[in-house]
């Protein structure tokens, strides 16, 4: 394990798609670091031959649903909260990409 | 220098099932924009997935078709980007667990055998799409299509030249269709296909730098853009200029592959167990019950055509490429019991009819009866072969009973000898100079007689009685 | 029966059924009393006047009922408390509140609550902190600490809440409340919000130990819609309501009563413990040795899911959207940034550091397999009792702004709490003393997965022999 600088948080930041200004980058690298060496405490523990844990209850297997049709939402529910749409999309500002 | 070049496929397969892989919108191509969508493929908050088992089925058997092992225990994974289409952000995918894995299909290229191993097959959710008007600021969002089941199977970087990726869809696509799994409709999109390739100097164990090719609308066009790739990869390298690792696009108007410029930082998926979706185990007796219930896979079954239809291996592999032409054909042969001629017909006239159609042999809408019908006709002499195309053709246009056709288009083959040299006298009358050519051993202008003598009589005389009578009578 | 506001809804519903009392007059004077005090406790955010019963001979027939406000309720204003959020009108009922409402039960309102349950004091939210009925300048506990609060404050009859690491538990003990937390699949999580998809799970927070019977029960049960939900039958959660604990075996584990812990909070505990031995419980020592490394598998997991669980709140469907965004990107980010909390955006942060390139292993799946340690602790240690007891706080309530600025420290509070969730674990809070300075302290009791009647016999004897959840604040 290891700390964590402004550099990574800049980066993580951007991964999460938040922007952080100058003041806000130094108070979450801090803050960060300070969590993550408190987490460093479990390099204490080996666990080379455990099983990770995903799912805490472990007879929850094979959880299907029969291929058998449902009525969808009516369109006019699946806008209702939409912050901009035009006809019956829902409307975004242009992707910039070389697409 | 020479070069070999190294590819890897990727194909991503719609499941053809009623239902979405994680809700119960209905699984349908073109519907208005947002109507087939519900609170989980829409990642509203606070839904949840919960699996398809049909699309799961699906996955095990295309796993199990391509000779792959399936996973012993299966989980779903997330991968986390960011893209208006992927409505929650991040897509149910699978990472380190895959469905199945170390399968193969074999091709065959010039005549050489070769086989192509994959690498894994494995379940996800499809996007939505994206609209982009004409020039406008924004995009439009429709996720119709999000949440639809999707099967990606990667080979290994088998494949050494642009004919072999060719090769290894079409028969892939040739498998997926016997299964039953998949319209493979690339205009769709229920089949799209990405490429990786590299090229290095011939020998070479290192691999080169590989290029992602996406944007390939159809198997020629996978073949179009890897052959141009393999050139510039191998310009590029002449002229000292350094292959970078990217994405390109194939532009099928220009025949190029252009560079896909993105503002994104180097993608990390940050790939984790799916929390929301529980680990399946299949049983072992499950997938022996799923893998004896395969249908017969496009090699048992063109063993088996030229095995029981005496065919040569031509005509069985050509049969046997596509589900529906392999199994019209088969019903076409018991019910006429002429499978090579049935052949001839399938793989001549309606190949070429369909083929112009774009439609597949089944959608001529001619059954096994009819075609049987038609090859009875020319056999027992009622009608010619020339006449059977026109009948075919008929047939196939109006829909009617190829039998009904004849009788009431008067198709019936001449045979009587009285009309047949009522018509030779009306030729022989008509071309002295033929006449003469061939009592003077010109041979040939007997042919050029028993034509006009066809013409005469509209193409229903017996060919062979025409033959015979215009000998006859040039002989006296 | 005066005072409608203060009851239970055992006593509610059978005022209904042998008094004929008017289930519209609980509604009236609930919000009368919230007229009164709502304005100091701030426990609601969303109050619906025009709240109705639409089913009647149910369990719940005619009781009104508070839901957190990251539980979806169709039609209403459900935003986490999270501007980010802020209008987003779910088109359909979360399975538990369709659950209620089939029961009879009267949907009255939202509850306040930290940040998409990022907290453990109700300070995180977007629309200010809940103040505790006990003591107005001290938090609720959180993040279901609006749940809590209402309960504790007579606004409310009984309340749902959320729990990822605490979330029910802890504010239920520092308003001495009853909190139960399901074992994980007991309760549907369709329609709950996510924070932490392997740890949530919704449970009743109520003012006694008998109501929090009846609302588990109603609210139970396997739900095709939820993957995770376990297909086992609810049994008749009141039946487990019998007040013997003779032969009862009592885990205590050593690891829960260490240094650092308060020391009113440790006596009321202990104290407890001698309770139940007087009622003929056996109580034992065990071990749960792998305890002090929860609270950092828990930061890894809880965030690292979280910060997936929340991509989708991006400005393209549904809540905010920044304005003036040049590009999609730009909207994002915008959004984002301005829709997020201080917290939010931290245990985003690590979240997604957690789970980035080159550190998954050494961070989430670490986290995983240390995971996999405090199960198997706590598996071992339910061979030798049937249940296990420890405080459910390591202090009483904090002061508002207390521990704002030090998020490792707030972290450090959900210690006792967090480990059930690991785990997978039932566990329930119910009040077991005051401090010095009249602040409720809450004993916690966990059982085996799915021995939610356990609990409930453990903890409706303690309660029977008790007058702990019988006090109110003052307001």
């Amino acid at each position: 394990m290891s700390t964590i600088d402004k550099n990574a948080v800049r980066h993580v930041a951007l991964l999460s798609r938040l922007s952080l200004d100058d003041k806000e980058l130094d108070l979450y690298s801090g803050q960060l670091a300070s969590i993550l060496a408190y987490i460093s405490k479990l390099n204490e523990l080996d666990t080379k031959d455990v099983q990770p844990t995903s799912h805490a209850i472990d007879s929850l297997k094979n959880v299907f649903r029969r291929d058998i049709k449902k009525a969808s939402l009516p369109v006019a529910d699946v806008l209702a909260n939409a912050p901009s749409k035009e006809s019956d999309f829902f409307k975004v500002p242009q992707v910039i990409e070389g697409k | 220098m020479r070069y070999e070049t190294v590819i890897g496929l990727e194909v991503h397969l719609q499941l053809d099932t009623q239902t979405k892989a994680f809700c119960g919108c209905a699984n349908r191509f073109g519907s208005s924009p947002n109507s087939q969508t519900c609170p989980v493929c829409l990642g509203f908050p606070g839904s949840l997935p919960v699996l398809n088992e049909k699309a799961f089925l699906h996955a095990i058997k295309v796993a199990l078709a391509l000779g792959c092992k399936i996973q012993d225990l299966i989980k779903f994974d997330r991968k986390n980007y960011y893209y208006p289409d992927l409505p929650k952000n991040y897509q149910i995918s699978q990472y380190d667990m895959p469905l199945s894995y170390d399968g193969r299909i074999d091709i065959k290229v010039d005549g050489k055998d070769k086989l192509i191993r994959i690498k894994r097959v494995h379940m996800e959710e499809d996007a939505g799409k994206l609209v982009h008007p004409e020039g406008a600021s924004h995009s439009l969002v429709d996720y119709n299509r999000a949440g639809t089941p999707l099967l990606e199977i990667v080979t290994e970087p088998d494949l050494s030249s642009p004919e072999e990726a060719y090769e290894y869809l079409t028969k892939l696509k040739s498998i997926l269709g016997y299964l039953k799994v998949s319209d493979c409709d690339m205009e769709k999109g229920s089949l799209r296909c990405d490429a990786n390739i590299s090229i290095r100097p011939a020998g070479e164990k290192t691999l080169g730098t590989k290029v992602e090719v996406k944007n390939m609308n159809s198997f020629k066009n996978v073949r179009q853009a890897l052959e141009h790739e393999e050139k510039r990869q191998a310009e590029a390298v002449e002229d000292k200029v350094k292959i970078v690792q990217e994405t390109r696009l194939w532009d099928p108007d220009r025949g190029v592959t252009v560079s896909m410029r993105s503002k994104e930082e180097a993608q990390d998926y940050r790939y984790f167990p799916e929390p929301d979706l529980v680990p399946f185990v299949v049983d072992k007796r499950v997938i022996e019950d799923i893998r004896s219930a395969l249908p017969e896979l496009p090699e048992a079954r063109r063993a088996r055509f030229m095995d029981e239809f005496a065919l040569p291996e031509y005509d069985a592999s050509v049969l046997t490429a596509d589900i529906d032409t392999a199994e019209y054909f088969e019903e076409s042969a018991r019910v006429s019991g002429k499978a090579k001629i049935v052949a001839n017909w399938i793989m001549g006239d309606m190949a070429a009819m369909s083929n112009a159609r774009n439609i597949g042999i089944r959608e001529l809408g001619l059954s096994a009866g009819s075609l049987a019908s038609i090859i009875k006709m020319i056999d027992s002499g009622a009608i010619s072969g020339k006449i059977a195309k026109e009948v075919l053709n008929d047939a196939i246009e109006t829909k009617k009973d190829p039998e009904e056709i004849v009788r009431l288009k008067g198709l019936t083959q001449i045979s009587d000898g009285g009309q047949i040299e009522t018509a030779v006298a009306a030729v022989l009358a008509k071309n002295e100079k033929s006449v003469k050519d061939y009592k003077d051993g010109k041979k040939n202008a007997l042919t050029f007689l028993v034509g006009q003598v066809m013409k005469e009589t509209k193409g229903k005389a017996n060919p062979a009685l025409v033959n015979e009578i215009l000998k006859k009578k040039l002989g006296e | 029966m005066d005072n409608l506001y203060s009851q239970t809804a055992r006593a509610l519903k059978e005022a209904m059924a042998n008094d004929g009392l008017d289930p519209r007059k609980i509604l009236d004077q609930l919000f009368n009393r919230i007229a009164a005090v709502d304005s100091r406790i701030k426990a609601f955010v969303l109050v619906n006047k025009n709240a109705a019963q639409v089913k009647t001979g149910g369990a719940l027939s005619g009781i009104p009922v508070v839901v957190k406000d990251n539980i979806c309720v169709k039609g209403e204003d459900t935003t986490c408390a999270s501007k980010i959020l802020k209008g987003f009108k779910p088109p359909n009922d979360a399975t538990v509140v369709r659950k209620l409402k089939e029961a009879g039960a009267v949907l009255m309102g939202k509850a306040n609550m930290d940040e998409f349950a990022f907290g453990s004091s109700c300070e995180t939210s977007c629309y200010g902190p809940t103040h505790n009925p006990w003591d107005l300048e001290r938090i609720p506990g959180g993040s279901s600490g609006g749940s809590a609060a209402a309960v504790a404050g007579d606004e409310a009859i009984m309340a749902l809440g959320s729990d990822t690491g605490g979330s029910i538990r802890q504010p239920a003990s520092l308003c001495g409340v009853v909190g139960l937390k399901p074992t994980y699949g007991r309760v549907s999580r369709y329609g709950l919000i996510a924070f932490a998809s392997s740890l949530d799970q919704i449970g009743p927070i109520t003012k006694d130990v008998t109501d929090s019977a009846i609302l588990l029960g109603a609210i139970a049960g396997h739900d095709e819609m939820d993957s995770t939900s376990v297909d086992i039958p609810v049994p008749d959660y009141t039946k487990a309501l019998v007040n013997d604990v003779k032969g009862l075996r009592i885990g205590v584990p050593k690891e829960y009563f260490i240094k650092g812990i308060d020391r009113d909070v440790q006596e009321s505990v202990k104290r407890a413990i001698e309770i139940y031995k007087d009622l003929g419980a056996v109580v034992v020592d065990i071990s749960l040795p792998h305890t002090e490394y929860a609270v950092s598998a828990y930061y890894i997991i809880g965030p690292a899911e979280a910060s997936s669980n929340l991509a989708r709140f991006d400005g393209v469907q549904y809540g905010l959207r920044a304005e003036d965004a040049k590009d999609l990107i730009d909207m994002y980010i915008k959004t984002r940034s301005k829709g997020f909390g201080n917290e939010a955006k931290r245990r985003i942060l690590l979240g997604t550091y957690c789970l980035s390139s080159g550190y998954y292993d050494a961070y989430y799946l670490k986290a995983q397999k240390v995971r996999t340690r405090i199960k198997e602790d706590f598996e071992k240690a339910f061979k030798a009792c049937d249940c296990i007891a420890t405080p459910t706080t390591p202090t009483p309530a904090f002061k508002i702004g207390e521990k704002a600025n030090d998020p490792l420290s707030m972290y450090l509070s959900d210690i006792f709490t967090i480990p059930a969730n690991l785990a997978g674990l039932p566990g329930i809070s119910i009040p077991c003393g005051f401090s010095s300075g009249n602040l409720p302290i809450g004993l916690q009791i966990i059982a085996k997965p799915f021995a939610e009647e356990t609990i409930f016999r453990a903890a409706y004897t303690f309660e029977q022999n008790t007058d702990f959840h019988k006090k109110r604040p003052a307001l």
